[in-house]
């Protein structure tokens, strides 16, 4: 427990103080917050931009950082020898593991405050109430489940510098056909099938279901949600390399 | 006898590779134990199945009598392992990464007291990034004690570091093969194997070329005369009735035990011819028996 604790309190502060995850969790999500809620690049449904674009945003956060951010920090350690060195220590892949998926989620919650605050003062009016608010949370740490599964299957398995490439591309190609930023019905009708059976997309169909019209989100939606939290972790956990 | 390592015909193959080819040895509790051999040999493989990243293809290896793989989590906790191309977090200091591994740990090492013991106090707080390369060495040697180790896997644990560094480090596997730990080494520092070794066990393609101790590897008696100019080792043979071999044209190796006729004899042979006494012993280098046997090795092996 105390090596699980100290593990993910040094993991937190060492994403606090990583410049380019920073700029990843904190710094684009709410970049692109506040620009795609201002502007009119896009097409948004009815009920005002900033009630589309902050649902959205929330599910970025989550691809940012249990994917991308996790992906490209752990690539680096496996590739300057910190798993190999971990390896040899009590504090074995199952503490190593949790302790980065807690500091995900701390890293999570400091984004979902930040993004709120943001998104309030941009007028955002989320609906639902509590049990929006629990499906949410469910939606949210089971979408992280998934998004981390797959960054941790990368990083396990690429070169640090292809890894880096690989996560960056999938950040690119996932916030623009996931329904992020740009609404899925504006897509051809296959990009919009094949978005609510990523995490990302789901996630995002999910989160607009739940606080941008106090709906319940669809059965899809749970299970693509649930499958990717299952598949992935397992997927990565057996193809993990530590060198 | 249970051994702190016990390594038995063991073979690790890499598809079409047999880089560790039937190896048997082991370390007793209290004694250092040195691997040598050329880039390649084997070594690191050897040490990395040792400690679990990989399940031997046959054979048996065992630390405290556990299987590496099988009993990881109780092996790491009684073994310290200091590997080629292990690192740390960049921006922690060896301050911060001592104190964070020591939580792992139930009854760690004082960390204050590894950073003064490796002479790290001034770099404690350096982040790992603007370390040298010795002391990023000595920081995982630290890394390596926290945990009171039974049993320390240290592969090259001298590269990089400066000769006051190599003192601290020398010292440091003493004290700890006095406390009873059993301690294997991979080197390529010849000269620091001699320092340290209680048994040496030389590989060389995937096999153990030869084991034992500094006394036997050396060899049976012998007179190894070192001369300012070449001079012909048959005739020296004739005049000291044994087998005179020149392995350089100035240096003769003497089948014979050493008394002080036989000196007076080769210093009177060698001024007969104009040469000069450079050095005299009476034992071989660990170098040079590790070369010796290295190249005969190689002439054999296809």
């Amino acid at each position: 427990m105390r090596a699980w604790w100290c593990q993910t309190r040094a993991e937190v502060r060492m994403n606090i103080r990583r410049g380019e995850t920073l700029l990843l969790t904190l710094g684009i999500p709410v970049l692109l917050l506040v620009f795609f809620s201002l502007t009119h690049v896009t097409t948004a449904p009815a009920g005002g931009r900033i009630n589309f674009i902050a649902p959205g945003i929330l599910a970025l956060c989550v691809l940012s950082t249990s994917l991308v951010a996790l992906s490209i920090a752990t690539g680096f350690e496996r590739s300057y020898g910190v798993l190999r060195r971990l390896h040899v220590t009590p504090l074995g892949q199952r503490r190593m593991i949790a302790a980065k998926i807690s500091a995900v989620v701390v890293t999570e919650v400091i984004q979902v405050i930040v993004l709120s605050l943001v998104a309030l003062a941009l007028h955002w009016q989320p609906h639902g109430g509590v049990r929006g608010a629990l499906e949410v949370v469910a939606a949210l740490l089971l979408g992280t489940a998934g998004c981390a599964g797959i960054g941790l299957l990368l990083a396990g398995r690429l070169r640090a510098e292809v890894n880096l490439a690989a996560a960056n591309g999938l950040y690119l190609v996932l916030l623009l056909m996931s329904g992020i930023v740009v609404p899925l019905s504006s897509m051809p009708s296959v990009v919009r099938h094949v978005a609510l059976y990523l995490p990302s997309g789901a996630m995002a169909d999910a989160l607009h279901l739940i606080v941008g019209h106090a709906q319940h989100a669809s059965a899809t939606d749970w299970w693509s949600l649930g499958a990717w939290a299952l598949v992935a972790p397992l997927l990565a956990a057996r193809t993990f390399r530590f060198e | 006898m249970s051994y702190a390592i016990d390594v038995t015909n063991l073979v690790v193959q890499y598809s079409s590779l047999r880089a560790v080819d039937d190896v048997s040895f082991h370390v007793p509790y209290g004694q250092v134990t040195t691997l040598l051999g050329p880039n390649g040999a084997g070594k690191t493989t050897l040490v990395e199945t040792l400690l679990g990243f990989r399940p031997p293809t046959s054979g048996r290896v065992r630390l405290h009598g556990l299987d590496p793989v099988r009993d990881h989590a109780e092996v790491v906790v009684r073994t310290g392992a200091l590997l080629q191309r292990g690192g740390v977090w960049f921006p922690m200091t060896p301050q911060q990464v001592l104190e964070l591994t020591a939580s792992y740990y139930d009854q760690p090492r004082e960390p204050r007291e590894l950073l003064t013991l490796l002479g790290l106090e001034e770099c404690a707080r350096t982040p790992w990034r603007r370390l040298s390369g010795g002391e990023q060495q000595r920081t995982l040697l630290a890394l390596a004690l926290l945990g009171r180790p039974r049993v320390l896997v240290l592969d090259e644990p001298t590269t990089a570091v400066d000769p006051e560094g190599r003192q601290v480090i020398r010292n440091l596997i003493r004290a700890e093969r006095d406390r009873g730990c059993a301690l294997l080494i991979t080197t390529h520092e010849l000269t620091e194997a001699e320092r340290t070794a209680d048994q040496v066990v030389i590989m060389n393609h995937g096999h153990v070329v030869v084991q034992g101790s500094l006394e036997e590897l050396a060899g049976g008696a012998v007179l190894i005369v070192e001369t300012s100019h070449p001079v012909d080792p048959a005739e020296l043979g004739r005049r000291l009735g044994c087998v005179v071999s020149a392995p350089e044209p100035t240096r003769l190796h003497c089948s014979i035990a050493s008394t002080p006729e036989r000196v007076a004899l080769v210093t009177a042979y060698l001024s007969e011819h104009g040469a000069t006494l450079t050095s005299l012993r009476t034992r071989a280098s660990l170098e040079e028996r590790y070369l010796d046997l290295i190249n005969e090795n190689a002439a054999v092996t296809p």
